[in-house]
């Protein structure tokens, strides 16, 4: 159970071998929890964050092959993670790609491919974890979306797309759920230095993944519903949000 | 949430609860979630209202145990008689009573609820009605009271009444310059009030760490009222008058504003005062008297926080006291007082003394403060309070209450199937998990 202070016992992560989900399973695991779930891709991928949880305190630390593009598998994977923890007070979505916007433009393809994972996917097994936390009674689900759901720019506009449409559906549920006593929070980061941004210019406000595990574990402890990483970036996209069109068109974002 | 009329609605109701199981709840005043029970079954027991029996020529009255103590001294003060304990509210349950076995001001003399019920009728989770005591069933007696609701459903009991003569209070006060002082003088004289209890100011540091004011008392005799007051000296306490405000800014009680009201709390009360006479409204459950006054806290509300060291421990009751007051949280209302005997499995008084705090939720630094508060009471030998606790690491709590297998033994013995269950008992693990069965087939 979530206690009085937000702190979580099990949590199922879909999308394990994620920077940001295993800095926030550190924090977590540091706290209370003290059996995970990660599910992910590869799983040879899961072996050392299994490793370092188990060290880190986590009595079960079990892995399930999870592919967020097969849709189809969704109930399935669920289903198995839920029996494994019993009870989930958390679900942690944190699977993503970036893609490559110069790509996308070329070859529609890969546009879709973007779309598919980060929206069709997340909100399949979005919605399917949803479920599971309603008919048990409580239960909160993170996802991960990004600043970027909140005004498209030029420079990545399909994982913008993606990242709004999943946003929409989060803001929509937390509505919908929150009678239920399940909370639904998504977190909007900036730039995080992971393993998607190798490589790439760095943006202002660029963040870590300890910073945005930070702020979950606040967002656990207060019942938030959106997160922002860092904090200011809410006020500088809130300004973008409401800049007229002819001004933003002239900035390089 | 169900409600239940009667023992048969609740044994139809537990056997008609799904996996995730079935609790009782009184009037859902707790503090943690001992009466929650996210996507299972709650049952209410509001519907079993009924005292069946009171028996003055014994002092002892059979009711059910929905019935609220605030109802059960609405109807016997006027005849002169009042529970044998009481808590700091009037707005529970007697079946809530006995499931977290609580304890009033008279702990140090008199004991808990628990050792005040003479008989208890029990719904088993297997829809069995038993009739249970000290004396009969007592393995089943001593794992119900206390036993947070987990053994089954309490459904009546017959209770003892103490006789009084009037609804006042004789209260002595003292103010204490810190803690050494404060025990000094509790351990010297509290056996001569019925009644004891310590407000105690966590903020204060240094040579002031733990000063405290000294609230002790008994019961008042006719003789001791003014003439005016001994034509009518049995008045039931008046219902709640004042509510407090709808809306709180968050953060209201912050260490500033709590220091400057202990401040002023302390230099009010006298150095010394003897024999005041006060109503027992006012001494047993001044809160009561503001309806909702949990809503100053803010909307983040608050979590309490009770732990009990054993005596011999003092060192560390003053080493929680000095975490405490040099944190950031601010304590507003602390309470010392000292306990006297245990009874049954995993009930939470013990000879010692115990210290109750509310915090408000949202401070900074709550949760490692606690936790590190939990760490030194285990340590210790001692113990938190599982009614109030909503945040205690799982792994302490076999620690805290070494009866704990002792008890979990006779709850499975009653409960084979699994039936009761709470949020309580699922975060700490009081109850056998049962992963595969919480999964719909």
């Amino acid at each position: 159970m979530r206690d009085a202070l937000g702190s979580v016992q099990s949590v199922l992560v879909l999308g394990g071998a994620s920077d940001i989900a295993l800095a926030t399973m550190r924090a977590l695991v540091g706290q209370r929890t003290r059996r995970v779930v990660l599910a992910g891709r590869r799983l040879d991928e899961l072996g050392g964050a299994v490793e370092e949880l188990q060290r880190a305190g986590a009595e079960q630390v079990d892995t399930v092959a999870f592919d967020a593009d097969d849709v189809d598998s969704h109930e399935r994977v669920v289903t198995e993670s839920f029996e494994r923890l019993g009870d989930v007070d958390l679900v942690l979505v944190a699977f993503g790609v970036l893609g490559d916007q110069e790509r996308s433009l070329r070859d529609p393809a890969a546009a879709r491919a973007v779309l598919h994972t980060n929206l069709l996917g997340a909100a399949s097994v979005t919605l399917t974890a949803a479920r599971r936390l309603r008919e048990q009674g409580h239960g909160t689900l993170v996802v991960l979306s990004s600043v970027a759901a909140e005004r498209a720019r030029r420079s990545n506009f399909v994982y913008g797309a993606s990242k709004a449409g999943i946003d929409a559906l989060c803001q929509g549920l937390a509505d919908e759920l929150a009678p239920d006593g399940i909370q639904v929070m998504a977190v909007r980061p900036g730039m995080v230095r992971t393993k998607m941004t190798a490589g790439m210019d760095e943006a202002p406000f660029t963040t870590t993944p300890e910073a945005v595990a930070e702020a979950i574990v606040d967002g656990l402890r207060r019942g938030s519903h959106t997160v922002w990483v860092p904090p200011a970036l809410r006020w500088v996209f809130a300004a973008l949000r409401h800049l007229p069109r002819p001004v933003f068109r002239r900035l390089d974002l | 949430m169900h409600r239940a009329g009667s023992a048969d609605e609740v044994a139809q109701l537990l056997a008609a609860s799904g996996a995730r199981g079935a609790i009782a709840r009184g009037m859902g005043r707790a503090y943690g979630d001992a009466a929650q029970n996210a996507g299972g079954t709650v049952i209410d027991t509001g519907g079993l209202a009924a005292v069946r029996e009171v028996d003055l020529a014994r002092g002892r009255a059979t009711v059910e145990a929905g019935v609220s103590l605030d109802s059960l001294i609405a109807a016997l003060l006027p005849l002169g008689w009042f529970p044998d304990v009481v808590p700091g509210t009037r707005f529970v349950t007697v079946g809530g009573a006995i499931a977290s076995d609580i304890h009033g001001k008279n702990h140090h003399r008199d004991g808990a609820f628990g050792d005040h019920v003479l008989e208890l009728e029990l719904v088993t989770p297997g829809g069995e009605r038993i009739r249970c005591s000290p004396d009969r069933q007592a393995d089943v007696f001593a794992a119900t009271a206390g036993g947070m609701g987990l053994t089954g459903v309490v459904v009546a009991a017959t209770v003892r009444l103490s006789r009084i003569e009037t609804s006042w209070m004789r209260v002595d006060t003292e103010r204490t310059a810190d803690l050494d002082d404060a025990l000094a003088r509790m351990e010297a004289r509290d056996d001569q009030y019925r009644y004891s209890v310590a407000w105690i100011d966590c903020l204060a540091r240094g040579s002031q760490l733990g000063r405290s004011v000294l609230f002790r008392g008994d019961h008042a005799g006719l003789d001791e009222l003014p003439h005016q007051r001994r034509e009518a000296p049995l008045q039931a306490p008046p219902p709640p008058q004042l509510a407090a405000p709808s809306w709180v800014p968050d953060g209201l009680l912050r260490r500033s504003t709590v220091a400057a009201f202990n401040e002023l709390y302390f230099r009010r009360a006298p150095r010394l005062e003897r024999g005041r006479l006060e109503s027992l409204q006012r001494f047993f459950f001044p809160l009561d008297a503001v309806r909702g006054w949990n809503r100053m806290y803010g909307p983040r509300g608050f979590l309490q926080y009770q732990l009990v060291v054993p005596f011999g421990a003092e060192d560390t009751l003053r080493a929680a006291i000095e975490r405490l007051s040099g944190s950031r949280c601010a304590s507003f209302l602390a309470v010392l007082k000292r306990f006297g005997r245990e009874r049954g499995l995993i009930s939470f008084p013990m000879p010692g003394w115990t210290l109750a705090l509310d915090v408000p939720a949202g401070a900074p630094g709550l949760a490692a403060l606690l936790d590190g508060l939990d760490e030194l009471v285990a340590g210790a030998g001692g113990r938190v309070y599982l009614s109030k606790d909503s945040r205690l690491r799982p792994e302490l709590v076999a620690d805290m209450y070494p009866r704990l297998a002792e008890w979990r033994k006779i709850r499975e013995r009653l409960d084979p199937e699994g039936r009761m269950r709470s949020d309580l008992a699922r975060r700490l693990g009081l109850v056998a998990a049962r992963p595969t069965a919480d999964a719909p087939a």
